[in-house]
């Protein structure tokens, strides 16, 4: 683990990668920006500062593990697989083309890719097995599960929360980007999530809520939970959809399109610094 | 007297046999493991063992994602339960992701008795052999089911195995072979060729000596393996006999005879007659009145094969 880290070339990189999501979306003509750009600073703060991990040996056995509950976020994963080293970045201009290893939703045909997933509420199980198989090898890597916070309304996330509280997998950690958005409107109005919090203490996680777009609480907070012994921690990340980006922020609509050429040059003129 | 035990207990059993010797085997359950046997292997192994509670699609995803380091994963319910209740995951997270788990389920089919038709599974075969990368099998009996369960560990891959909770006869050999998409022919003849799986062999072995007497000659084949099915010995059977009757405990649609079905229509066409349920949902019964009322007796086989020797050229 690096110490000190240098937090303005984290935000530089953040700032690349949202540029790099917008080209990449609108070279597709179809994907998720939305969600993607509100889990930048989370994926920079994970490989670029917490996990431990090598791009040329994406099967080092002893890797943190990182599974992509929300797979339609392919935009943000492969933007930060390419710059970590683990495939030329050239090949984000055949994301979602027919024989690229880029599929719409992540996949293992990718370098770094640890799961398939696609289908909302699959990732905590999936984790949570890794985190148990870990233990009886008694290996000491870290099993990290990136979910979006609409898929919080799937059941079967509840029941993954249970066993990773009941079997103390506190060589897990879950990350709620908690943008606020989900497919077809706010999530306060198509069905709450509050209180989320206490909804996670009560299923008996260890929960930091943070500024999910400050990479320096994003990092206290990664820390913190590697030192939690016995519980799971869940990070909840506050953010904004589309963030970044004016005027795609907490929009819906660009929960699932990509941006055309016009709109294109009009994000990148406006793109944010965060 | 044949000897009758329940497939489940088997699979039991011999799980317990290979953990032994492979401490990489991990079983999961969804608070059923008294029912599905899987309890046995709890108490030889408990560290080895996790019941994660009434949580089927948890079960599979936590399957999947241990295997992904080396285990050979165990996810154990009721058919009815793992299959429906936890599709999603058995596609994306075992199947798609062509994860080393193996789905066994107990309490499939009619014979689940006087818990009814919630519990009664008659859709595990459609549906399970319809996803890709996942193999089906059926165990006959107590023999093959402990070949069936060593097999299926050493396999790599998805695999779907149904286990029975009535006691079936014990109609294989400790010398018989057994290998996934390889059918085993229990009884030649040359009149008819009647293709069953599970409980149906022993029913079919028993509407073939019904036929026998009746001057009509039934050969009888065990298809254990529903996919990938056994296309080599189904266009024999119909090149050499003309006709073929298919019994299942199971529903009509997607299951053994659809397998089959498609296998003839392609390459051998001859008349079929299918017997499984059709279409309709279980009740509460013994097994034994069920497979009457819903016509999977050797005599319903019997008439079946009647039938289809009449429609034959």
């Amino acid at each position: 683990m690096p110490q000190a880290p240098d937090i303005q070339a984290l935000k530089q990189k953040a700032f690349e990668f949202r540029k790099e999501i917008l080209e990449t979306l609108n070279l597709a003509g179809s994907g998720h920006p939305g969600g993607s750009l509100s889990a930048v600073e989370i994926m920079v703060a994970l490989y670029f500062y917490k996990m431990q991990h090598r791009p040329t040996d994406p099967k080092w056995e002893d890797r943190d593990r990182m599974i992509v509950s929300k797979g339609h976020v392919s935009p943000v994963v492969y933007v930060t697989l390419a710059n970590a080293g683990y495939f030329p970045k050239e090949e984000l201009k055949r994301f979602r083309k027919m024989g690229s290893f880029l599929q719409g939703h992540v996949h293992v045909k990718t370098p770094g890719v640890e799961f398939n997933t696609g289908s909302l509420g699959h990732g905590l199980s999936v984790a949570n097995g890794i985190a148990i198989g870990a233990k009886l090898l008694k290996k000491s890597f870290r099993t990290f599960c990136l979910m979006g916070d609409g898929e919080l309304q799937e059941g079967s996330v509840w029941e993954a929360a249970m066993t990773a509280a009941h079997h103390k997998l506190d060589n897990v950690c879950a990350i709620v980007d908690y943008n606020q958005v989900q497919e077809n409107g706010l999530i306060s109005d198509i069905k709450n999530l509050e209180p989320l919090t206490t909804k996670w203490q009560s299923f008996g996680w260890h929960v930091l809520s943070v500024d999910g777009h400050d990479l320096s609480v994003l990092i206290a907070a990664l820390d913190q939970a590697q030192a939690t012994k016995d519980k799971p921690t869940v990070i909840i990340a506050n953010t904004l959809k589309g963030k970044g980006v004016k005027f795609m922020e907490l929009q819906a609509g660009w929960h699932g399109k990509a941006p055309n050429t016009q709109q294109l040059k009009d994000a990148l003129e406006i793109l944010e610094r965060v | 007297m044949t000897e009758m035990i329940a497939t489940r207990d088997g699979f039991g059993n011999e799980l317990v046999e290979l953990g032994k010797t492979n401490d990489k085997i991990l079983v999961f359950s969804g608070d059923l493991e008294d029912a599905t046997r899987a309890e046995y292997f709890k108490k030889a192994y408990p560290a080895r063992f996790f019941n994660l509670g009434i949580t089927e699609q948890d079960v599979v995803g936590t399957a999947a994602g241990a295997s992904t380091l080396g285990f050979v994963t165990f996810a154990t319910s009721f058919a009815v339960f793992l299959t429906n209740r936890a599709y999603d995951q058995i596609r994306m997270d075992v199947c798609y992701n062509n994860c080393n788990v193996k789905v066994v389920c107990s309490h499939a089919g009619l014979t689940v008795g006087q818990d009814g038709a919630s519990a009664q599974c008659l859709e595990d075969f459609a549906i399970m052999r319809v996803l890709p990368n996942i193999r089906v099998i059926c165990p006959v009996d107590n023999i093959e089911v402990c070949k069936a369960t060593r097999t299926i560990v050493a396999e790599n891959g998805p695999i779907y195995m149904r286990t029975s909770r009535a006691p079936l006869p014990v109609i294989t050999q400790q010398s018989d072979p057994f290998v996934i998409g390889k059918a085993n022919v229990m009884r030649d003849g040359k009149d008819v060729a009647i293709i069953a799986c599970g409980i149906m062999v022993s029913e079919s072995l028993a509407a073939a000596e019904i036929l026998k007497g009746q001057g009509i000659d039934a050969r009888v084949i065990n298809m254990h393996t529903i996919k990938p099915i056994d296309k080599d010995a189904i266009i024999a059977a119909a090149k050499e006999t003309g006709a073929v009757v298919t019994a299942e405990e199971h529903q009509m649609y997607g299951g053994l005879g659809s397998a089959v079905v498609e296998v003839l229509a392609q390459h051998q066409p001859v008349p079929v007659e299918m017997v499984a349920v059709a279409d309709s949902f279980g009740e509460s019964g013994t097994p034994e009145e069920l497979l009457k009322a819903y016509h999977l007796k050797d005599v319903d086989i019997a008439q079946a094969v009647r039938k289809v020797i009449k429609r034959k050229k």
